[in-house]
């Protein structure tokens, strides 16, 4: 990944400050987070065995990770028995060339994209655009983040920092048979991308996407949407390359009858989502490509702690529950991944050598909803504290402090943040996490009942 | 050393001396019975699909009324004459379907006899899918277990859609836009 993602060069706390100012932009991130949380809530407790899902959902996880090797190996004969092509890449530079190599071997200049987060990622976008070939976007929301020359700000719904009237601006501008008298109505401005997009469908060659999972046992591989436009460049062009990290893994079949339940559910808040494509190698005369991506994953792997951040399913539930993202917003994160998974994702993949990096471990009141929340039981506090530990001291230090200003600016939020903080306090880490010291040094905290974070934390220094 | 070689080995190192994990699957599987038509018929309604529940009898009668003037594809298999064949001029195609699953109201194609190809079931704007109550499974496990990983598949619940602008839900992006089901009892 490179550092400079959304060219931010600034710590978090310097960026949210900016997406704090930004009423409009806080308003949409209230709203969004809010509504989708409420949504999800009500049909996670339709399920009455959720937590039972959950625990397999982990597990199942835990386990693909311990044995990642020999699955692998064992989904790479299965894609291959089934007619089609598996290529490894070590890091992004890696995978954008065998990627650029085999749609210049088609002789194509143009690409239709299924939103990804891998190759956003890697930014294959760019390197595509170095080889003269342009990438198209084909989800509705990325499709505005790219026609607006702009970033992702939410894993779910990535232009969620846009309004509509900014939307059809965007459309009018862009997109060249619009007519000027387009309302910024949401149904006219979604029926301007259908008659943009539909042609380029037809007409495209190679499509290029990601993957919410792939299955050893069976080689198969699957894309979970909403709109269509999936379906579009899985199914019309006649190349297929998926880039997939190679978390993505289920060891067998029978596993997504536990993820076809946590993600739809988790991540928009709906039974089940419009769309899921599920296929096998080459299928219907179609040439498939499948490039296993590492790219910091295998040293993530390596972190007894940091490892359960690779479970991430990228169902967003994480970002719609932190008062912290819903404040300062997914660019201040400075990178693909925002929200509270970022906070501990990012580090990890990139290390922590730049100031923002090192500053996302402190992007967190260490409240706890996370957890609540995430489906496949990643314990982020508990990342996220070991993860301070470890940042570069100076610099950790100093942005911890600003985001320490500016969370006890609030001291309502501070209060439940630690009163949330109490309920978790059996996964505060043994380490004690230094640069907090200086929190309680230089702020006056106020009452809080029973044992919070911060006695807790007092009271185990002094042990 | 290869990427692949490369990547193997580091995951090795990476995991060296970690524990397995043991998988509790205690979550609800192999369910039976249940009046899975009414509950179906309910969650595919609650995606702002159409839905009819019909008497095996009724049903090509039904189909009949559905299709009105409309320009369909009909896939070989489906057990009709006729039919438009070019996706791209046709106003909708009519099929069966592999599995349905009552909770999420999903209809799940594996593009066998009498349901078409991935792009005949895509690029017209209106889908009629025809369910045989058997077909109807209670949950996710269930239809999961019935499904053949050797062919594509395709998972329906509802009409496309999408909530990227100001979370609005508006039906139809790039899939049909109006989903018709024919539960037939
Ligand atoms: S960390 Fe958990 S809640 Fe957050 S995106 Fe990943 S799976 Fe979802």
């Amino acid at each position: 990944m490179s550092a400079t993602f959304l060219g931010m060069p600034g710590s978090f706390p310097e960026n949210s400050r900016e997406a704090v100012q930004n009423s409009q932009l806080r308003f949409n991130l209230r709203k969004a987070t809010h509504t989708i949380r409420d949504k999800r809530a009500s049909v996670v407790g339709e399920l009455p065995d959720w937590q039972e899902l959950r625990a397999a959902g982990k597990a199942i996880k835990d386990h693909t990770l311990r044995n990642l090797d020999r699955y692998l190996i064992q989904l790479e004969a299965a894609v291959t028995e089934a007619g089609g092509t598996v290529h490894w890449a070590r890091d992004a530079a890696e995978a954008n060339r065998i990627v650029t190599d085999l749609v210049k071997a088609t002789g194509e200049t143009e690409v239709v994209k299924v939103k990804s987060m891998a190759t956003q990622e890697i930014e294959l976008n760019q390197a595509l655009a170095e080889h003269g070939i342009t990438a198209y976007e084909t989800d509705l929301a990325e499709l505005i983040v790219q026609l607006g020359d702009d970033f992702p700000s939410h894993i779910l719904v990535p232009a969620i920092h846009r309004n509509r009237s900014e939307i059809r601006e965007i459309f009018l501008d862009k997109m060249p048979h619009v007519s000027a008298d387009l309302t910024d109505d949401p149904p006219a401005l979604t029926e301007a991308a259908r008659l943009h997009l539909r042609e380029r469908f037809l007409r495209s060659k190679v499509a290029i996407s990601g993957a919410n999972f792939m299955v050893a046992e069976t080689g198969t591989l699957v894309v979970l949407e909403s709109e269509g436009n999936g379906r579009m460049c899985l199914t019309l062009p006649e190349t297929l390359i998926s880039v997939v990290g190679i978390e993505k893994l289920l060891p067998s079949w029978r596993d997504l009858e536990v993820f076809l339940q946590l993600l739809p559910r988790s991540s928009t808040g709906e039974r089940m989502n419009p769309y899921t494509s599920m296929w096998t190698g080459a299928v219907e005369g179609q040439e498939f490509h499948l490039v296993l991506l590492d790219n910091g994953r295998t040293d993530v792997l390596a972190d007894e702690v940091g490892r359960q951040a690779l479970r991430c399913i990228r169902c967003s539930a994480c970002l719609n529950v932190c008062p912290v993202y819903e404040r300062a917003g997914g660019h201040a994160y400075g990178s693909v991944y925002p929200g509270p998974i970022g906070a501990i994702l990012t580090p990890q993949l990139r290390g922590m050598s730049s100031e923002l990096d090192a500053s996302l471990p402190f992007a967190s009141s260490l409240c706890g909803a996370c957890y609540e929340a995430c489906p496949v039981a990643i314990d982020i506090p508990e990342v996220l504290v070991d993860l301070r530990a470890k940042a570069p001291h100076a610099a950790a230090e100093k942005a911890g402090m600003k985001v320490a200003g500016w969370i006890l600016n609030d001291h309502e939020r501070l209060a439940r943040a630690q009163r949330a903080a109490t309920r978790v306090r059996k996964l505060v880490p043994k380490r004690l996490p230094g640069p907090l010291s200086a929190w309680t040094d230089t702020r006056d905290l106020p009452e809080i009942p029973e044992e919070s974070f911060r006695d807790w934390w007092e009271r185990n220094e002094r042990a | 050393m290869s990427a692949r070689e490369e990547i193997l080995a580091r995951v090795r190192k990476a995991v060296a001396g970690a524990g397995d994990v043991e998988i509790p699957r205690h979550y609800r599987a192999d369910r039976q019975g249940g009046d899975l038509v009414e509950l179906f018929a309910e969650r595919v309604d609650d995606y702002r699909a159409i839905v009819h529940v019909v008497p095996a009898a009724e049903v090509p009668g039904k189909i009949d009324e559905c299709l009105g003037e409309r320009r369909m594809i009909v896939p070989d298999g489906f057990g009709r004459e006729g039919g438009w064949h070019d996706v791209n001029t046709a106003d909708g195609v009519v099929t069966n379907c592999a599995v349905a699953i009552a909770e999420t109201g999903t209809i799940v194609l594996d593009h066998g006899p009498g349901q078409g190809t991935r792009a005949q079931t895509l690029v017209p704007d209106y889908h009629l899918c025809v369910v045989r109550a058997d077909q109807i499974v209670p949950g996710v496990p269930e239809a999961v277990a019935r499904l053949d990983p050797a062919r594509p598949l395709t998972w329906i619940s509802g009409p496309s859609a999408t909530s990227d602008i100001e979370l609005n839900r508006v039906e139809g992006v790039h899939g049909p836009r109006t989903l018709e089901v024919i539960i037939s009892t």
